[in-house]
């Protein structure tokens, strides 16, 4: 017999809790999660638009495997829709064509579907960019960033292969595209793409394939990192924006009943009901516009959904021939000739390998950088890490230069200007655009900086313009409170580490490269404010100079 | 666990504070002091909220009851334009079927429910003592198992395991189903269904194209004749499909050795971008350029399809083509080289 009380509930919903209590020890569970604190701020949405996005692919997908018929057999369209009546064309392309005719609300779940898909990729890569300009990813969440950027990369997958189900023209001269990528890849990229089409392009077995990866495989890794994804958000908890009360020790926000539940839950349901009117009212991929896929004709402006755009545009960048000087090379060997197509093959891996390689180890190069083994639950705003902003930016740059290239014909006819000057400024954009996105922006975040401690020294200009009794005008300037004054005043400080002697007093070449960068990245810096400081400004009359005595601030 | 709602800007109880004057640093004042909302403090204010959320839900009732009425009034749609109302109406109805949920719980959670931040210690990702006991008990295992004693158990393990994957790999080789070999399915790759005598025809509908027929400034898309009947035609229309124009002969730079490719000026290039396979369906008749819609690879006609501009490597590949007895273009032979993208084996 136990010797400890039982517990016996007293009201209706404890006698419900104890029953399901008593089968799987939920207590434990509601004791750990059931108050558990969130922290708030607007730009912790994104991962939640990409988890209810995701959610919504799952519903609306799950109705579409009804319907759709992954087949590539030979079929005569026999629907509603008339301009294709009587047209051969895959089972797959006609399935699909009955979802958007035939089936009543078909239409919108294929638009819901398609959607919700965009967002998904377009909330994860939104999400992404807020943890590393915010520096979530810093220890100790560096595997949670590459889990997310793992989750980047399946989302695109999802996508791609969804986008090739319906087997249109567009979606057809999508994989056709796929194929050529596939072949330029030297040595086993003819057999890859002999694999992947069942034989010669397009075959008959690459849709049904195509199904198995785009309903099986593919959502269920993503299913499975979303999982290990939040698991390690439970475990890190969340982080914060400093401020005051925000220390690297604790989490300020709402406990999760009810109030983060009623927030976050709700906002699955505006999620979908935008979604819902953008699906209703916006139409995505017509593709009974497009016809049946056919090696033959092709639409003009064609464009691949916008997350692939980025890849199609740098596969546009690359010119086949400068002069006469070809990027496809015939190489001599010994048992004859072979090919290496660099002009498709350096834009299709090269720049994603440099971005996606960035991306996952951008995490240890910081670290690595700043000698900073410290956990950090406390955010950084954008401008306080003014070198890591500027690589950001480079980034995005980068990412949009090619994803403008993907539209460079549309640039062309909508501007009326020549499709050839598009491209070579593109091409110029693409080289010098990183670098300019790199200057301006880590300018900008230090100016910023150079503001918050103009603002703190001085106040805040208070609108009142008083004149002296010589009369001089002069603006009257407002202390800020504490709150505001914390706010501002407290950051972290990044100093240059110079190159250190290890232990046998040599300094390795690595370490010199290390202090090289550190320089490079942390020379010019502009300091938080310190009591002293603000005590010696406002000696001054509150109108010294802003880097008055310590200067300590930008350098050049 | 601290509630500041309560607490003073000065002393919100939620913040330790670090020792003062030790540091030249801005002292952490806590949590701003909590404000109240007017729901809080005005009875009319928190019943107008309330009736604000429960109109929320009620038009959450209406959109669904909307998308109903759209589902089953406008039946099943037999136009484009019924149907574009039907995925509108129904578009809308869910909108504010689940708008009303959401924004209604939210407006729920902001003005109604206990809005006072609270703050929460974190604890250590792993306690110390954890760690000395894992890395003992990992140490332990590895002992018991003596893999430290016995390389030779180890290495062969590490060889075996290596392997082992390898054959699943080679699984994805029958992939390709046809049973043929790989220099049987390389070989595939150069050749079309073009051969001598095999008349050009027109894509879609098969129909024979006479000399007489191509003027200067027309185009043309051609498939060879039976293409349709072929057991794989989009296989072979994937490479076979050609563009044939007419040129003026004066405007034509023709190289040595395909000098009888052309029938008075007509000639026949692969539609199939030499880039990454693309169909390059767009000519200007004007500067006889011929431009791949999908990656823009511009082509000169009159140079015989040179790159000009654009990713593509390599120009156009020519077909020979003639005149029958009848007067009908035929093919002299299949391409000279393989149509297409380039692979590693193209040589």
């Amino acid at each position: 017999m136990s010797t400890t009380t039982k517990y016996t509930p007293k009201t209706a919903t404890g006698r419900i809790a104890n029953f399901v209590d008593e089968r799987t020890g939920g207590s434990a569970m509601v004791k750990e999660f059931g108050r558990k604190i969130f922290p708030d701020h607007w730009s912790f949405m994104f991962g939640e638009v990409a988890l209810y996005t995701f959610v919504l692919l799952l519903i609306s997908g799950t109705f579409l495997t009804f319907f759709f018929d992954p087949s590539m057999t030979h079929v005569i369209y026999d629907g509603s829709y008339n301009p294709l009546k009587g047209i051969g064309m895959s089972a797959a392309y006609s399935s699909s064509l009955d979802i958007s005719f035939d089936i009543r609300g078909g239409l919108f779940m294929r638009q819901v579907h398609h959607w919700s898909a965009l967002l998904f990729v377009a909330a994860v890569s939104v999400h992404m960019l807020r943890v590393f300009f915010t520096g979530a990813f810093r220890k100790p969440r560096e595997l949670n960033w590459v889990v997310g950027g793992v989750l980047l990369i399946l989302a695109m997958a999802a996508g791609f292969t969804g986008y090739s189900l319906p087997d249109d023209l567009l979606s057809g001269n999508g994989l056709r595209i796929i194929d050529g990528v596939m072949k330029s890849i030297p040595v086993v990229g003819t057999y890859l793409s002999f694999f992947l089409f069942g034989g010669e392009f397009p075959g008959t077995a690459v849709i049904p394939r195509l199904y198995s990866l785009h309903i099986m495989i593919v959502p269920a890794i993503i299913l499975l990192m979303v999982g290990l994804h939040l698991f390690m958000v439970v475990v890190h908890k969340h982080t914060q924006y400093p401020g005051p009360g925000r220390t690297n020790d604790n989490v300020v926000g709402f406990p999760v009943g009810p109030v983060y539940a009623a927030k976050a839950g709700g906002f699955f349901f505006i999620v979908f009901g935008i979604v819902a009117f953008i699906s209703g009212f916006f139409t995505i991929n017509p593709i009974w516009n497009y016809g049946p896929y056919d090696p033959s004709p092709v639409s003009a402006g064609t464009q691949p959904d916008w997350y692939i755009g980025w890849v199609d545009g740098a596969l546009r960048l690359m010119p086949g021939m400068i002069g006469n000087f070809s990027f496809e090379w015939v190489i001599p060997f010994p048992w004859g000739w072979n090919t290496l197509s660099l002009n498709v093959l350096l834009p299709a891996l090269v720049p994603a390998g440099i971005i996606f390689t960035l991306m996952f180890t951008w995490p240890w190069i910081e670290r690595w950088l700043t000698k900073d083994n410290r956990e950090h639950h406390l955010l950084d705003r954008p401008r306080n890490a003014p070198f890591r902003t500027a690589v950001g930016v480079a980034g995005v740059v980068s990412y949009c230069v090619m994803w403008a290239a993907a539209s460079s014909d549309l640039i062309a006819t909508h501007f009326h200007v020549s499709l050839n000057d598009v491209t070579y400024w593109l091409r110029t954009l693409f080289i010098v655009g990183p670098i300019l996105g790199f200057v301006l922006a880590r300018r900008i975040a230090l100016s910023l900086q150079r503001k918050d401690r103009e603002i703190v020294l001085h106040g805040r200009e208070a609108g009142i313009i008083e004149m002296s009794p010589e009369g001089g005008f002069s603006e009257k300037h407002e202390d800020l409170d504490v709150y505001q004054q914390y706010h501002l005043a407290t950051f972290e400080d990044r100093k240059v580490i110079p190159a250190q002697p290890d232990a046998a007093g040599h300094i390795s070449r690595k370490e010199k490269r290390r202090g090289a960068l550190s320089k490079f990245f942390f020379e010019d810096r502009v300091a938080p404010v310190t009591p002293s400081e603000l005590a010696a400004a406002k000696a001054a009359h509150g109108h010294a100079e802003i880097e008055g005595s310590e200067q300590d601030s930008i350098g050049h | 666990m601290g509630d500041h709602s309560h607490g003073s800007p000065d002393d919100s109880g939620t913040v330790a504070k670090a020792g003062t004057g030790t540091l030249d640093k801005f002292q952490d004042p806590g949590l701003p002091p909590h404000r109240k909302r007017l729901a809080d403090t005005d009875p009319r204010a928190e019943k107008r909220a309330e009736r604000q959320v429960a109109l929320l839900f009620i038009i959450s009732i209406i959109g669904t009851l909307s998308f109903f009425i759209a589902y089953f009034v406008l039946g099943r749609p037999d136009s484009l334009s019924e149907i574009r109302v039907q995925n509108s109406m129904l578009g809308l109805g869910t909108t504010f079927a689940m708008l009303g949920i959401g924004i209604g719980i939210v407006h729920w959670a902001k003005v109604l429910m206990p809005d006072h931040e609270v703050s929460e210690m974190r604890h250590a990702i792993r306690p110390e003592a954890d760690r000395q006991d894992a890395e003992d008990i990992i140490n332990q295992v590895i002992e018991e198992t003596g893999i430290k004693r016995r390389p030779l158990i180890r290495n062969t393990l590490i060889g075996a395991i290596a392997l082992a994957p390898v054959p699943a790999i080679f699984m994805f080789r029958d992939l390709e189903g046809s049973g043929k070999t790989a220099g049987q399915l390389i070989e595939q790759l150069r050749h079309t269904m073009w051969a001598k005598d095999v008349r050009l025809t027109r894509d879609p509908s098969g129909t024979p194209i006479k000399a007489a027929d191509v003027q200067i400034g027309s185009v043309f898309h051609v498939i060879p004749e039976g293409l349709n009947e072929t057991e794989d035609p989009l296989n072979e229309k994937a490479k076979a499909v050609v563009l044939l124009m007419r040129l003026d002969p004066t405007q034509m730079n023709v190289s040595p050795g395909r000098e009888d490719w052309n029938v008075d000026g007509i000639v026949a290039y692969s539609k199939i971008c030499t880039h990454v396979g693309c169909p390059v369906a767009l000519y200007e008749q004007q500067t006889h350029h011929l431009l791949c819609p999908c990656h823009q690879s511009t082509f000169d006609l009159t140079n015989e399809c040179k790159v000009i501009f654009g990713p593509a490597g390599r120009p156009l590949p020519q077909l020979p083509i003639a005149v029958d007895s009848n007067g009908f273009l035929v093919a002299q032979s299949d391409f000279q080289e393989p149509v297409g993208p380039s692979y590693w084996e193209r040589g």
